[in-house]
């Protein structure tokens, strides 16, 4: 691990005695701050530094509420804390939180994508998580600074009709996707997270220069500009464009509503290494005004544990991120597929990338 | 109580005899009220550096998004103006039940919200995208913003003047701009206004039609790249759009004539124009609410989980949903009471510039409405912070405009000759207002409640941003099942919003043609 190992009862012992002494405002001490010296063994500061719980816990949730609700109610039930949930959408829910600031009420965040996540802890509203949740999950899945823990993986996928295409004729590598053969017939979402996240992996592992040509071959090769990863999925399921790049989960989620034999769209996962099967994650990180409160890194614990784990696995299709929990089945495994240890939350190379496709015009 | 504070008949014909002082600053409390997201726009454009200021405008694609967004607007709003007048003008010339009834069915379409009506039309006809479709079910779902007011005034007029005209031999055509046009061009303008405001700040419509506007430009920064700069920027070029159709509408208004009192008397309708405009009525109809219906059925038939219903649960959601309409309609009519009682009353360019700024706040994107009261409140009133106060209040300044136009148009229509004659036989003026002014322009200030209560039902992303935690809407709930994909689960709240929102929409046909009938 390169993040800074220090403990988070060291940090909030610092941080306690930072406020006692008489700061107004507990903004979060650099971990790298040596633990203020005020702070006695076994003093009253240091006891009441120390997480407690009040059993109540307000989260916001980038992630929908039909599909992480009965994970929440189960967790409620076991620990009798009393979880309050906001639902919204991943940018909205983001946008929130960086104008409440310091302000907000909530104690743990729940996203979807990295780049949420990146901006929220850019902006300093996450704590550093104690090692124990934060080294769970394998880096390239993760923040690599402990300020947020990876909680569920999604794979880039080829979504493709499959009455009109064989299988033989699919792209095998990202530069396929985009060869004159496809004029016309790709569907992407520019403006969606995980297309983006895909853009820089390829920029990381082809280079720049190849990353700028893809999207210029892309842009030549007049795609079909979606929202979202759901209207493409739409849009193939009904015939409407034959080809699609989408997150593989929300397949699994529409087989579940449509039947998965009445499905006409299929999906299609480009060679071992190829960055348009990279992985991208969903996670959750604990709000700095939560910081001393105990059910806030008991929930994101619990999302992380076997229960939670498996929870995603068998409800929502999605690949676990902590070691040893096996993948849903069909799909191919978490180590096959490509993990540059990119790191997704980083949002100067997320910028970079959106730059990319602003001078193409696709942003 | 004080004669001024109370709008007085003879002010209203010599502004200068009268200053209403306390009518002013409550009118201009109200504006500022209405306008106060304007401020945190301000905060977060003054971020912006002039590179990143230059970037933004010149090299993302602000240009492209602010010529989509003037295309659309400008079509949807004109096609809406004379579709309108048409459709207004053919119920007119109707008996009086089948009139009501029209008129009912005309209003239909303002109960589907534009995100379901594309999402209907893109089950049965999946390839649709750009500009056309984006453009047609626009118009069609919001003429009834034209045919309501439009349909009440000619309720309100006297036929005399045409019939005189069509005496002289004026054609059917010549007859009516001449003569009518005049009188209805102030009602089917506003209605244009608030069509156009309503097409430059909707989100879900574009979104789903895939044509990119400022407003889908606002979204996608904020989600693309949680920039909340370049979101604040491209909300200002909204309203700076805004700004130039409220004067560019106030100038065309011009100068509007009171109704006279005599009974209405219609000349018919030839039958080429009564053809025309039958056939005008029903495309709005079948395309903004029977087709979308029929994809959302079909969808609803191919669901494999379509649970139980929840039913608890759903009508929790439609509780919420009235209750916070409801609240809305009040704060939203109280709000624009006052300005539109002073620009009524002291027909001035001051008071009508005041007036022109109350429509502004209705063209901001919902997101920016509701994360400015998230700035705001914060800063204000943190007790309130997520609270229904907040909330009503965030609908109260989306759709305050709504109840403004058609209030002003009620307070207007209150003939000049009825509150003289009251005021002669020694009614004060405050007198005037509650016995003659307010009983007489009532139901068109009912109107204007209920078609807040219309738009707040639909309303979703300040409703996502400013609810209290926990609290669901309809549109929410719609909005929490449509993201998974439970397209079966979310029927049940689609079709309840729509026969909810049905409600109020067809209370408004009924109280306008109610209105005539008084007459």
């Amino acid at each position: 691990m390169f993040r800074p190992a220090v403990g988070r009862t060291t940090t909030l012992i610092a941080l306690a005695a930072f406020t006692l002494a008489g700061c107004q405002t507990p903004t979060p001490v650099a971990p790298s701050e040596p633990p203020t010296e005020a702070v006695e063994e076994g003093s009253v500061e240091a006891v009441e530094a120390e997480a407690e719980s009040d059993n109540y816990l307000l989260v916001y949730s980038g992630r929908s509420e039909s599909l992480v609700q009965p994970l929440i109610d189960q967790f409620v039930e076991e620990t009798g804390i009393d979880v309050e949930v906001r639902y919204g959408n991943t940018p909205e829910m983001a946008a929130l939180l960086l104008e409440e600031g310091e302000a907000t009420q909530a104690g743990v965040f729940l996203a979807q994508d990295a780049g949420a996540l990146g901006a929220i802890s850019r902006a300093g509203l996450f704590t550093t998580l104690p090692d124990d949740i934060a080294d769970a999950v394998p880096a390239g899945f993760t923040s690599t600074d402990g300020s947020w823990v990876g909680v569920t993986g999604r794979a880039r996928v080829v979504v493709y009709d499959a009455e009109t295409i064989n299988e033989e004729d699919l792209p095998v590598t990202a530069e396929d996707i985009v060869s004159p053969k496809w004029a016309g017939q790709v569907g992407v979402a520019p403006t969606n997270a995980s297309f983006q996240s895909f853009i820089t992996a390829y920029r990381v592992l082809k280079g720049e220069g190849a990353a700028e040509s893809w999207v210029g071959a892309l842009v030549s090769n007049d795609p079909e500009i979606f929202e979202n990863n759901t209207s493409i999925l739409e849009a193939v399921e009904s015939g409407v464009v034959p080809l699609g790049l989408i997150n593989h989960y929300y397949w699994y989620q529409l087989a579940a509503e449509r039947g998965e034999e009445n499905m006409r769209s299929q999906l299609w996962f480009t060679e071992v290494g190829d960055p348009a099967s990279i992985v991208n994650v969903t996670g959750a990180g604990v709000l700095t005004p939560a910081l001393l409160d105990q059910d806030a890194y008991d929930f994101v614990s619990y999302l992380l544990s076997d229960t939670g784990q498996n929870y995603f696995v068998s409800t929502t299709y999605e690949y676990p991120l902590v070691p040893g929990i096996a993948a849903p089945e069909g799909l191919p495994s978490l180590e096959s597929l490509v993990n540059p240890d990119l790191d997704l939350s980083d949002l100067e190379t997320l910028s970079d990338s959106q730059q990319l496709l602003t001078r193409f015009g696709l942003l | 109580m004080s004669t001024s504070t109370a709008p007085s008949p003879r002010a209203s014909l010599a502004p200068s005899v009268r200053r209403p002082w306390a009518l002013w600053g409550l009118a201009t409390l109200a504006v500022a009220v209405l306008l106060s997201p304007m401020v945190y726009l301000g905060v977060r454009v003054a971020e912006v550096t002039s590179e990143e200021l230059a970037v933004i405008l010149f090299q993302s694609r602000a240009a492209e998004f602010a010529a989509n967004t003037i295309v659309l607007g400008v079509s949807v709003s004109l096609t809406a103006l004379f579709a309108g007048v048409g459709i207004a003008v053919g119920i007119d010339r109707y008996r009086s039940r089948l009139r009501r009834v029209l008129l009912v069915i005309a209003s239909l379409p303002l109960a589907i919200p534009s995100y379901l009506a594309a999402y209907g039309w893109l089950v049965i006809a999946p390839q649709l995208n750009g500009f056309v479709p984006s453009y047609l079910l626009l118009t069609g779902v919001t003429v009834p913003y034209v045919v309501l007011p439009v349909a009440a005034r000619l309720r309100g007029l006297g036929g005399s003047h045409e019939m005189v005209a069509r005496t002289l031999g004026r054609t059917p055509v010549s007859g009516f701009v001449e003569t009518v046009w005049p009188q209805i061009r102030s009602s089917a303008l506003a209605g244009a206004l608030l069509v156009f405001l309503y097409t430059i700040s909707d989100f879900g419509l574009v979104a789903m039609m895939r044509f990119h506007t400022l407003t889908w430009g606002v979204n996608a920064a904020y989600s693309a790249s949680f920039n909340r700069s370049q979101a604040a920027v491209l909300a200002l070029l909204v309203v700076l759009l805004a700004v130039i159709a409220v004067v560019g509408e106030r100038n065309l208004r011009g100068h509007y004539s009171r109704p006279s009192a005599n009974a209405p008397h219609r000349p018919a309708l030839g039958r080429l124009v009564s053809g025309a405009t039958g056939g005008l009525f029903w495309l709005p109809v079948v395309g903004g609410v029977v087709i979308p219906f029929v994809g959302l059925i079909s969808r609803l038939a191919q669901a494999e989980t379509l649970r139980a219903i929840d039913w608890p649960r759903l009508m929790e959601a439609t509780g919420w949903t009235i209750a916070v309409a409801l609240l809305a309609a009040v704060s939203a009519t109280l709000i624009a009471l006052p300005i539109a009682a002073l620009a009524s009353r002291l027909r001035i360019r001051a008071t009508r510039t005041l007036e022109s700024f109350g429509y502004l706040s209705h063209a901001l994107p919902g997101i920016v409405v509701g994360l400015s009261l998230v700035f705001l409140s914060l800063r204000v009133v943190p007790a309130l912070y997520q609270t229904l106060a907040i909330l009503v209040f965030g609908y109260t300044v989306l759709f305050a405009s709504k109840a403004l136009g058609t209030t002003r148009a009620a307070l207007d229509g209150v003939p000049v000759t009825l509150t003289m004659v009251a005021r002669s036989l020694g009614e004060t003026p405050w007198g005037v207002w509650r016995r003659v002014t307010l009983p007489l322009a009532l139901p068109s200030i009912a109107i204007g409640a209920l078609l807040v209560m219309v738009s707040t039902m639909k309303e979703l992303p300040a409703t996502l941003i400013l609810r209290p935690t926990g609290v669901n809407t309809l549109a929410t709930e719609l909005w929490s099942r449509t993201v998974a994909l439970e397209f079966g689960a979310a029927a049940p709240y689609a079709a309840i919003l729509v026969v909810v929102a049905a409600i109020p929409a067809m209370f408004l046909g009924a109280v306008r043609s109610e209105r005539g009938e008084m007459r």
